[in-house]
């Protein structure tokens, strides 16, 4: 097997929680807790779960918008963890990330040209004639026309305003693109344009994704492998049709037992898991999901289970499964 | 199972916006009915005016701007757009309740569970006594499913999680045994392991409490597990209304068809999503011929010129297109439709 294009090992993010007049800080909420996985190049990794789980966390982490308490990050064989903040700057050329909200993400002050120019700008990309051919050039390939360059982003639409996202995102011909929640926002016809347009721009140009959602139904559509994350951990990560088809994590099963399905003929399993996500800031101990688990043991609330691979591709960390594992 | 009494009758209802551009009709002569212990579901993307529907249905459409401008509502042979507000306030809660999407904003952040459940019951029962309205918030509590009701009324909403606060507010839609429930997006706001645990809870109560559901969603996977009945809506009008099974198995509106095909399915991958062209219009824009016109690829003259009206194409189900027009299936090969 090839170099991964990206390799995420131990990563962990603890955010302090202070309190008291002095500030101390009493306890952390434990958001992204040791998670690795890897991206290959030219694949779709779809990262799923509940709000609170860790996934933009993580995703912002990978790009260290947010500095990972512990853990490495090597992308193209570059260790990014131990990059200056200038390096940092420069490595993001190559990684280019795509928000959920397409109202927040976007500067209303600034007109289209500017805020597709503004990644231009930042990497030295080109003289002015060229960045604003390349403005004009990219508005076409996500869908738009050249004349909506002069407009504000208030002129848009939703589903328009993502297309912008993904253009500025494009700008610098980066490699691997992060989306977070990008369809989220959108109707389900407009998530269906935009989901073609992104599976277009990846053949196209070839682009290596990174999808975070919490919607099992886009994930599959558009994800080669996808991991499904709880409480900050990951649980399970396999391929696409390996995880939609044999979930092993009871908290996979249960996950995609819940998902209304379009379609009133279908008798959905029922869904074993009761209860809410517990906090992050006081985890239960031994593997995270023992709690709301329907095949709990003994060992679940004493020994954490390791994330290890029980078939090919497929890793899970679940205590029912550690016989099974290759040894 | 048809043998039902009608109990809500929407006939006609426009509802617009008197903003400096003129008025916009958010909802346009929408039609529809629901029957005792039936869940209807009413879906469509932002903007059809499914929940102006809702509120205008309560009596909540802010006004100014919003106002009912034509059209009845009829509730057990009450015309509601024309009760006044003191009236509306006795049905309000008593007879039709709602929930709202977002919990947490429904609730008051600075009064206990408790304090706000024994509120909503001392404005419709003000002879019962303090023991009788504890008793019945309690039952409530536990008819809902939530765990220890008791400690849980001395808690603020911040303290509970939001499946909880959801559960709290259908326990209090429910206090005074309303025929009808909104629900508003009820579940939109949640995980889908929760999603599932109210909409579960929804359908049980419904069953046992007869209690005549309108649920209100933009989610096709929400409307497929819980509604008998389901209308669509585009641009404030309804396009489609028909029982769930034939909506799903037999869309017949562009638009339904378009919908559904668009949605990315779990149990499958498709090789690629069929995507409806363009976005949905500006309310208003459009002032003449069918609203979906422009993104339909089956539009045709008449689409343009012409307001279809609902056509009947079996039992129970109507469709606002011309294709379903009697004079025009002649003419227009059907097949095309059906493929």
């Amino acid at each position: 097997m090839t170099e991964p294009l990206l390799k995420v090992e131990g990563l962990k993010k603890y955010f302090p929680i202070k309190s008291g007049i002095l500030g101390r800080v009493s306890n952390h909420v434990k958001a992204v807790d040791d998670v690795s996985f890897t991206v290959q190049e030219g694949e779709t990794l779809g990262i799923v779960g509940e709000s609170g789980c860790g996934k933009s966390t993580t995703g912002r982490m990978l790009m260290r918008l947010l500095e990972p308490t512990e853990g490495t990050v090597t992308f193209d064989g570059q260790e990014l963890t131990s990059l200056s903040s200038n390096d940092m700057r420069k490595a993001r050329r190559d990684i280019q990330m795509v928000f959920q909200d397409p109202y927040a993400s976007l500067n209303p002050r600034h007109t289209i040209e500017k805020i597709l120019m503004e990644p231009l700008n930042v990497h030295d990309i080109g003289d002015p004639k060229e960045r604003k051919k390349k403005v004009h050039e990219f508005l076409e390939i996500v869908g738009l026309s050249s004349y909506h360059a002069k407009r504000y982003p208030h002129q848009f639409s939703g589903g328009q305003r993502q297309r912008i996202g993904i253009a500025r995102a494009l700008m610098t011909n980066p490699k691997l693109i992060i989306a977070d929640e990008p369809v989220s926002a959108l109707d389900v016809s407009i998530q269906a344009q935009v989901l073609n347009l992104m599976q277009d721009l990846q053949k196209e140009l070839k682009l290596t994704y990174i999808f975070i959602a919490h919607d099992l139904g886009v994930v599959r559509h558009i994800s080669d492998r996808v991991g499904v994350m709880y409480l900050g951990q990951m649980a399970e990560l396999a391929d696409t049709e390996d995880l939609y088809e044999k979930p092993l994590h009871p908290y996979t099963q249960a996950l995609l037992a819940a998902v209304p399905v379009p379609d009133p003929e279908f008798v959905r399993e029922e869904v074993t898991i009761t209860g809410d996500v517990p906090s992050p800031a006081n985890p239960p101990s031994g593997c995270r999901f023992h709690t709301r688990c329907p095949f709990k043991m003994d060992i679940c609330s004493k020994a954490v289970p390791i994330f290890a691979e029980v078939e090919k591709g497929h890793s899970v960390a679940c205590h029912l499964y550690e016989e099974s594992r290759p040894q | 199972m048809n043998e039902r009494k009608t109990i809500l009758d929407v006939k006609g209802l426009k509802t617009s916006f008197f903003t400096d551009d003129g008025e916009i009709p958010a909802v346009d002569n929408v039609n529809f009915h629901i029957r005792e212990g039936e869940v209807l579901g009413i879906v469509g993307e932002s903007g059809c005016g499914k929940s102006v529907t809702s509120l205008s249905i309560m009596g909540l459409v802010p006004s100014p701007p919003g106002k009912i401008t034509g059209g009845e509502i009829l509730f057990q042979d009450k015309d509601l757009t024309k009760l006044s507000e003191k009236e509306m306030r006795g049905i309000r809660g008593n007879d039709i309740a709602m929930i709202f999407q977002e919990p947490m904003t429904s609730l008051n952040p600075l009064f206990t569970i408790g304090d706000q459940l024994r509120e909503a019951i001392k404005i419709h029962k003000r002879d019962w006594s303090k023991k009788q309205i504890q008793e019945r918030a309690i039952e409530m509590m536990k008819l809902v499913g939530l765990p220890r009701p008791e400690g849980l009324m001395k808690e603020y909403p911040h303290q509970l999680s939001g499946g909880m606060r959801q559960r709290v507010m259908i326990a209090m839609a429910l206090l005074c045994d309303p025929k009808v429930l909104i629900a508003d997006e009820p579940t939109t706001a949640l995980d889908v392991t929760i999603q599932a645990q109210i909409l579960k809870l929804i359908k049980n109560l419904n069953e046992r409490l007869n209690t005549a559901v309108l649920l209100i969603t933009h989610d096709l996977g929400v409307v497929a597990e819980t509604c008998e009945r389901v209308v669509v809506m585009y641009a404030g009008k309804v396009v489609e209304e028909g029982p769930v099974h034939t909506i799903f198995n037999d869309p017949q509106h562009p638009y339904t068809r378009g919908l559904l095909e668009s949605v990315p399915d779990m149990r499958f991958k498709k090789e690629r999503l069929y995507s409806i062209p363009g976005n949905v219009p500006k309310p208003g824009t459009i002032k003449t011929g069918c609203k979906f016109a422009e993104r339909c690829e089956f539009a045709f003259g008449r689409c343009i010129e012409e307001n279809p009206e609902l056509y009947q194409t079996a039992d129970n189900h109507q469709t606002r297109c011309f294709l379903f027009d009697p004079k025009e299936v002649q003419s227009h090969d059907r097949t095309v439709i059906k493929s």
